[in-house]
């Protein structure tokens, strides 16, 4: 086959997924600022108005804002505590030799094999008992929980392949392990931290169970956007706004594709990375 | 390795065990322990039952659904996804190798993989759109536009499972072939140089060489994909009608342990059934990493 030809068919097939990926996403948008009829007639026909309305509504309204902005609060305190916990614990798993090191490091690792369904109705009594049931700190904290076996078993082995001698000279200039820590090693590992992170801000802004279970519905001023979005489809069904749930589609994609565009090489790094590991 | 104070360990390592024990360990034992009881809540009392629960289970008819509907996952979402995602990846990479890649493959990257970064909740939702059962739906006004009647695509009990599974497909290409690709580029060119000058075609060097040696990486793949389609929650609680409809063809087991435990209160049995999906995804983990085990390859 001559190398014109294939290329030619190699685009066309190529072509036509890009096509599957992006009309979804774009019919989305421009449903957005339909008003009902149109939603209800054919989907690839253009708004005779742009009825941003539906964006107002659906941020007012249906409270797409307060969901926002809760997902906001609880993944930036859940990342960066993730972060900090599980970069204390690689590192002292990772570098420093006492007994029960190989026993803690199994104990979080093991973690990454078992399917959280497992622990969701002990969980759930935990959360309540200590009282954080519907609080945003009882999502922040199980967040936490459940990312270290990741971010502990990638951490740990970048912390191995860090060389010793910077950290013996910083101890010969009196640095303390703590100091050493977070003033010499962990800048080190700057690649590895800000491939974990890019996987944590994922996981965390994107998980749906949790939240469903951790925050019911009687916290609804509470819900991140995974829950509030499937409970505006849910809604729209029964009260037939439908210009409101394209507009809080739109509202839930944007965000994430604007984002995405901005640090696609570094966003595709940190999850294959994660994948390959 | 270096011996370091006790304090400084103890510190460092403190708050993250305990936050872990608590949350994880404390869960994930007490659930063997629940599921041998009749637990239905705070208030009530919990009696020992034994492995009461176990034989119920193997009695649900829902269960049963549940594990057909996963076996057809299984076989399908990783067979079709990977198949695909090879292929993109195959015509990104050999496509026009003489000539520096191809034309605009930074682009079809881009795009491909933008659906993994979106929650499966707001994937859920935006294929309710284009699932919608009358003209209004993306997919029912091409049918209808060639003159067929439109298609119940979550309502019709034999095409629901297939219409979850299109969408599995339609978020995961775009990582496996990303995926791919990176492992295509660490073959060293030498080797394709070797098999050039031996005279091998595109198609040939593809299929004889760097599919084995991506071998490693599909199977990684092939586990993923599979605890993904144990797994489905999301995607079948939102979009399924009646969650995991019409009639459990949708069912899955994640979605059943919830619907048990925050539906009915039944704590036990929602427990004995997680406990079931434990041991089905440890089976299907060794027998994959087993069935598929080779030597590692160096290069």
């Amino acid at each position: 086959m001559g190398a014109r030809v294939f290329n030619a068919i190699a685009h066309f097939m190529l072509a036509l997924w890009a096509v599957v990926v992006i009309i979804p996403l774009l019919l989305t948008f421009l449903g957005s600022v339909k008003d009902i009829s149109e939603l209800f007639g054919d989907p690839f026909t253009l708004p005779s108005s742009l009825r941003w309305d539906n964006w107002v509504r659906a941020w007012d309204t249906a409270n797409v804002g307060q969901f926002m902005l809760n997902s906001v609060v609880v993944v930036f305190f859940g990342v960066a505590g993730t972060m900090l916990l599980g970069s204390m614990a690689a590192y002292v798993l990772a570098r420093y030799e006492f007994r029960g090191n190989r026993f803690i490091y199994y104990m979080f690792v093991s973690g990454l094999t078992f399917p959280v369904f497992l622990a969701l109705v002990p969980l759930f009594f935990v959360v309540k008992n200590l009282g954080l049931l519907g609080t945003h700190t009882g999502l922040i904290l199980v967040h936490i929980a459940y990312s270290l076996p990741f971010t502990i078993f990638f951490l740990a082995a970048f912390f191995k392949t860090l060389p010793t001698s910077v950290a013996e000279a910083a101890f010969m200039d009196g640095c303390s392990h703590a100091r050493t820590f977070f003033q010499v090693m962990l800048p080190m590992a700057r690649p590895a931290v800000v491939s974990v992170t890019i996987f944590n801000i994922l996981g965390q802004w994107n998980q749906y169970l949790l939240p469903l279970v951790l925050l019911p519905g009687d916290a609804e001023d509470k819900w991140v956007l995974t829950q509030g979005i499937a409970s505006i489809s849910t809604a729209a069904g029964n009260q037939a706004d439908w210009g409101a749930l394209f507009a809080a589609l739109s509202i839930t994609i944007l965000p994430m594709l604007v984002v995405y565009v901005i640090f696609q090489r570094q966003i595709q790094a940190g999850l294959t990375q994660g994948a390959l590991k | 390795m270096r011996r370091g104070g006790f304090l400084f360990i103890a510190g460092f390592l403190a708050a993250p065990v305990a936050l872990y024990a608590v949350l994880v360990i404390g869960p994930y034992l007490q659930a063997f322990q629940i599921a041998l009881t009749n637990w239905r809540g705070v208030s009530a009392g919990a009696d020992f039952v034994g492995l009461d629960n176990f034989a119920r289970i193997f009695q649900d008819d829902m269960f049963w659904k549940a594990l057909r509907n996963h076996g057809q996952m299984l076989l399908a979402v990783p067979l079709i996804t990977l198949g695909m995602a090879l292929l993109f990846a195959f015509l990104l990479n050999v496509a026009g190798r003489r000539t520096k890649g191809l034309r605009g493959s930074g682009f079809y990257r881009v795009v491909f993989f933008f659906p993994q970064v979106l929650s499966l909740a707001a994937v859920g939702v935006l294929f309710q759109l284009v699932y919608r059962p009358d003209e209004s739906g993306i997919l029912n006004r091409l049918i209808t536009g060639l003159g067929l009647e439109p298609v119940g695509f979550l309502t019709d009990p034999s095409l629901a499972l297939w219409s979850i599974i299109g969408v599995m497909i339609w978020s995961g290409v775009g990582f496996y072939m990303v995926l791919f690709s990176a492992g295509m580029a660490a073959i060293p060119t030498e080797i394709y140089e070797a098999a050039e000058l031996d005279g091998a075609g595109r198609f040939r060097v593809f299929f004889s060489i760097t599919v084995p040696l991506l071998r490693n990486t599909v199977q990684v793949a092939w586990v993923y994909l599979g605890i993904a389609v144990l797994d489905g929650f999301a995607l079948v609680q939102v979009l399924s009608v009646n969650n995991g409809g019409p009639d459990g063809v949708t069912s899955v087991l994640g979605l059943q342990v919830w619907q048990h435990a925050f539906g009915n209160s039944t704590f036990g049995y929602a427990s004995a059934m997680g406990v079931v999906l434990f041991f089905i995804i440890m089976s299907i983990t060794v027998l994959t990493m087993r069935v598929t085990r080779r030597e590692p390859l160096e290069y």
